[in-house]
């Protein structure tokens, strides 16, 4: 029973997940070079600071929150104040050094608005943030001296003489200091989960009532993490400022504090690691997906609505579920059955697609005639023969969807039942 | 306390109304450090309310609890908790998403001075890890160390329900039907378990099981609409012919006969 637990088992157990991730995050740019794969990876590493300080509420301490744009928004404000301020002389710190600022700010807002949204949990707890995220983009069309109005506040990052060679004028120089906020924010919000304060979180969203029993103010637990999520939330909003050298009110805004909701489940949030995945898909979304089609936000919301309902922990769920069939050495035996689900998966997408893009181009291209090219193909949006078509490809799909989808659940039952009685072995 | 040591767990006509309705009436109670008290009564007398109200889950409408001689009510249950007092729950009442071992280490974080603390390592903190794997030797559930809560069976549930109430040290420890829904081997196997985990402790519990209770206990209170009908040893307990005729009844008789007395 007498296991070692020392600090440096605990980091040399990670230890190659840590240097991977270094890794990826010094090589990416060198791989993908192009102007936007750089803007994509930069704000790729915002993002996975914003929906991880954001899933410290939702997946550890179950605190469904609306408004935590709130936080990387003011975060972002104080910053690009603080780096306007830094360029007229007045602020003597370091370029390197804004970001903090807008943790500080971060954090200095969560003080203040925690103290009121952490006093309760659950559904009040969630209706308050709601209420606080209205009441603060309110602010900023009243404030126009601070929010900058609907111009938003800008600002020129390239400030004085060169410091070892970095201006941060060009845009992979900016890159790499995002690069060192992202993993020192993620490690340092991982080291979070292994402290006192993080597991008794855990502990409050598990089971306030309980906490109260064992010592712990469940309130005072709640509202400290809630400080240290808004101070990495600041951080990120920060980096954001800035990368874009303008801020504007949409960041406090209810959208985007629904997009830090929506992808750090997506990504899945009961997995230190999902909102990581979200935060990349998000901005694939936002960045490219959305110059792909103009029906975006109506895919999104599907996957949304069929991630809850079938697979409620996120992607990463789905890949630590894919790990422990592996680990058990039947991972092989789904290979056939997940070929079939994506193939019959993707003839169904076509054919809903196809049609979703028709009543788009009619929508919004009407101008240009009924014509429109969809994967190669040209549909005529009016005529019955591209409805029937697509409504044929979208059937034939979902049907074989279907059969697949029950061979598979079939395969799958055995395998994690065959899985629990091995484990139920193992441990007697 | 003119010099005398205080009870541990001291009742001063405490009362408990929702709405119009009193629940509790006018409780009067003195338990001796180190002393095992079973509390029974029929159903809706009052009992589980009569430890929510010493644990701080509600406020009495009036009157006093003194831990250790301390004022402790209208205190929020961490407060109390704090101050030496702890409580198991009637319906189990964990951390369902946590281990075992996590669930056994949050029940002594506070106690052993960690507090809020985010500047340390849960793994290197030696005297909490060892402290919560000999609570999970003492309920027996170091084998599933790292079974999530939720997986146990209800049996060992009940058992981690235990060991978490008696993580923190607490002193003055109320078990709330602790073998509720226990077959009768568990629940035989079961008071051995609290026996000896609450060695030395000032335990108050509530049971329906009389077998358990008089076995257990070292003096009985028999609660009947909120109010205190007799508090005494178990002999003079069943002898009582108030608590025979308001509650016992042919209870007694069985516990007798099945030879647990």
């Amino acid at each position: 029973m007498a296991k070692s637990f020392s600090l440096s088992s605990l980091l040399s157990g990670s230890w190659p997940t840590w240097t991977l991730f270094a890794l990826v995050l010094m090589a990416a740019p060198q791989v993908f070079r192009s102007g936007l794969s750089i803007t994509v990876l930069s704000q790729m590493g915002i993002a996975i600071i914003a929906c991880l300080s954001y899933n410290m509420l939702l997946g550890q301490g179950g605190m469904l929150s609306f408004g935590h744009a709130v936080y990387t928004g003011l975060g972002a404000y104080l910053a690009i104040h603080a780096l306007n301020a830094v360029s007229n002389g007045a602020l003597p710190i370091p370029v390197s050094a804004v970001p903090l600022a807008g943790g500080l700010a971060g954090m200095g807002f969560a003080v203040l608005f925690g103290y009121v949204t952490t006093r309760k949990a659950g559904t009040t707890f969630a209706m308050i943030t709601l209420g606080m995220g209205e009441l603060v983009f309110a602010m900023s069309l009243m404030i126009p001296e601070f929010f900058g109005g609907e111009g938003g506040v800008s600002s020129n990052r390239v400030i004085g003489s060169a410091v070892m060679g970095i201006t941060y004028g060009p845009a992979i120089q900016v890159y790499y200091l995002i690069a060192v906020y992202t993993f020192v924010a993620v490690a340092a919000m991982y080291a979070f989960t292994q402290t006192p304060l993080g597991r008794m979180l855990n502990a409050v969203r598990d089971n306030p009532e309980r906490v109260e029993f064992v010592g712990y103010n469940t309130q005072r637990v709640r509202y400290t993490a809630f400080i240290i999520a808004g101070f990495f939330a600041g951080i990120s909003g920060g980096l954001g400022a800035l990368n874009f050298e303008i801020v504007t009110a949409e960041v406090v805004g209810a959208a985007r504090s629904g997009a830090y909701l929506l992808f750090t489940f997506l990504g899945g949030a009961t997995f230190f690691f999902g909102p990581i995945i979200g935060a990349i898909l998000m901005v694939l979304a936002f960045v490219l997906f959305s110059e792909f089609t103009k029906a975006w936000l109506l895919y999104l919301g599907l996957i949304f609505l069929f991630m809850v309902m079938y697979a409620p922990g996120g992607m990463a769920s789905l890949i630590m579920m894919n790990v422990r069939v592996a680990a058990f050495g039947k991972l092989r035996q789904l290979w056939v059955s997940y070929v079939g689900l994506a193939l019959t998966g993707l003839v169904a997408l076509v054919g809903a697609s196809a049609m979703v893009e028709m009543t788009y181009h009619l929508q919004l291209n009407a101008g240009q005639g009924s014509e429109l090219q969809f994967l190669g193909a040209t549909l005529d949006a009016t005529s019955l023969n591209s409805w029937f078509g697509s409504i044929f490809v979208m059937a034939t799909g979902l049907g074989l969807f279907e059969l697949t989808r029950r061979q598979f659940s079939r395969e799958w039952g055995h395998i994690q039942e065959f899985i629990e009685a091995e484990m139920q072995r193992r441990a007697s | 306390m003119d010099g005398a040591t205080p009870f541990a767990l001291e009742l001063q006509d405490l009362r408990k109304s929702f709405g119009r309705t009193e629940i509790i009436r006018g409780i009067n109670l003195a338990v001796q450090p180190g002393e095992r008290v079973g509390i029974i009564g029929p159903n809706g007398a009052g009992k589980s309310t009569l430890f929510n109200l010493i644990s701080g889950r509600f406020a009495p409408t009036s009157g006093q609890v003194l831990l250790n001689g301390t004022a402790i009510q209208g205190k929020k249950p961490f407060e109390i908790n704090r101050l030496g007092l702890s409580r198991s729950f009637q319906i189990t009442n964990i951390f369902p998403k946590l281990s075992v071992f996590e669930n056994l280490r949050c029940s002594v974080l506070w106690s052993l001075g960690y507090r809020y603390t985010f500047l340390k390592f849960l793994s290197g903190l030696t005297d909490a890890n060892q402290r919560a794997n000999e609570l999970m030797e003492m309920i027996q559930l170091d084998r599933k160390r790292d079974i999530l809560a939720m997986n146990l069976t209800y049996a060992e549930q009940r058992a981690l329900e235990i060991g978490i109430t008696i993580g923190g040290g607490a002193n003055v420890i109320l078990l709330d039907e602790p073998t509720a829904g226990m077959s009768k081997s568990e629940t035989t196997r079961f008071i051995g378990l609290i026996r000896s985990v609450t060695e030395g402790k000032t335990l108050l519990t509530v049971e329906h099981d009389m077998g358990v209770v008089f076995g257990l206990a070292d003096k009985i209170a028999v609660v009947v609409y909120g109010e205190v009908l007799a508090f005494d040893t178990p002999d003079a307990v069943r002898a009582n012919a108030r608590v025979q005729e308001a509650y016992l009844g042919s209870s007694v008789a069985d516990a007798q006969a099945g030879g647990q007395v």
